[in-house]
């Protein structure tokens, strides 16, 4: 069984990573968490981008929530932002989606273009 | 909503978006008296009376995205679908506690679902809001308290991956060994 004391550990090690995260500050992975996102699939989206993340020990990266973004046809949405660029909205997101943002757009900056509105447009027309 | 917990996560979106900063979230599962209960209960800025009898109608909401606002009146919806049902008591200025029940036998209850998922999303998005979370099934209880961590852990934000991994075993093995099969 789990037990508080082994949190101490973990706090020291974080502390000191705390230091070293410097390379992605104000990267941040928003998901669509109102009713709509969540009864689409928001839960396992955002579990298997921290899932992600922690697995290439990528710092600096916020994974947050926010509300119904609007377009309730196209959740499970989420929006990234990366320091210095232009907001990029992902649409019908799935967890195997998620593996491929996280390589080309979180880590090398070059966006998912077909998993974007305009590229589910693009698939549709 | 495939299940309870999905549920859940989408009602406590209200108590955030009402700022709370502390929730409690209970679940009992009460074979005796063939109940489960859940009961999600914020120290938000809650809602008058008037609000609260309009908080079921799924044409109303205090966003301006869209027009319809379906968390509570689909979870009300799939209490009363197996004769069980929802209710709120919200005073202004303190906070709500909404409660709803559901026959724990009866076959068109949706099952509880994965509730370590769900708190580790809330903690994850809502690392400064503090979650207690208290199961109970006939099999014993399982209480989880962010305020307990957060006294262990001063200076490291709850959503730290190491300290999302702790947590995330923590709420697997206790859930586990009460687990009652809802």
């Amino acid at each position: 069984m789990k037990s508080l004391q082994e949190l101490e550990e973990i706090r020291k090690k974080t502390l000191e990573s705390l230091y070293l995260r410097k390379d992605r500050a104000g990267t941040r992975i928003v998901v669509g968490m109102a009713t709509c996102g969540i009864a689409a699939g928001a839960r396992p989206v955002l579990l298997a981008f921290l899932e992600e993340i922690k697995k290439r020990n990528i710092k600096d990266v916020t994974v947050t929530q926010t509300g119904c973004i609007g377009v309730c046809r196209l959740e499970p949405m989420v929006e990234v932002y990366l320091p210095g660029q232009e907001k990029v909205t992902y649409v019908n997101m799935t967890p195997d989606k998620v593996a491929r943002i996280v390589a080309q757009h979180i880590v090398n900056g070059q966006p998912v273009t077909e998993y974007t509105i305009g590229g589910q447009q693009k698939k549709n027309d | 909503m495939e299940d309870l917990s999905l549920h859940i996560l989408d009602i406590v979106q209200n108590s955030i978006a009402a700022m709370a900063k502390e929730i409690r979230i209970a679940v009992k599962e009460d074979e005796l008296n063939d109940k489960l209960i859940v009961i999600v209960e914020d120290n938000g800025k809650g809602m008058d009376e008037e609000t609260v009898k309009k908080v079921v109608d799924p044409f109303y909401t205090t966003r301006a995205t869209r027009k319809v606002g379906l968390g509570v009146p689909l979870l009300s919806a799939a209490a009363e679908a197996c004769g069980g049902s929802l209710r709120i008591n919200s005073k202004f200025g303190k906070g709500t506690i909404l409660e709803v029940w559901f026959p724990l036998s009866h076959i068109d209850r949706p099952p509880l679902g994965n509730m370590a998922d769900t708190i580790i999303s809330l903690i994850v998005c809502n690392p400064d809001v503090d979650f207690i979370y208290e199961h109970s099934t006939p099999r014993g209880k399982f209480d989880f308290d962010t305020r307990l961590i957060r006294k262990e852990v001063p200076h490291v934000s709850l959503g730290e991956p190491d300290i999302l991994d702790w947590i995330r075993s923590y709420l697997s093995e206790g859930l586990n060994e009460i687990s009652g099969g809802a």
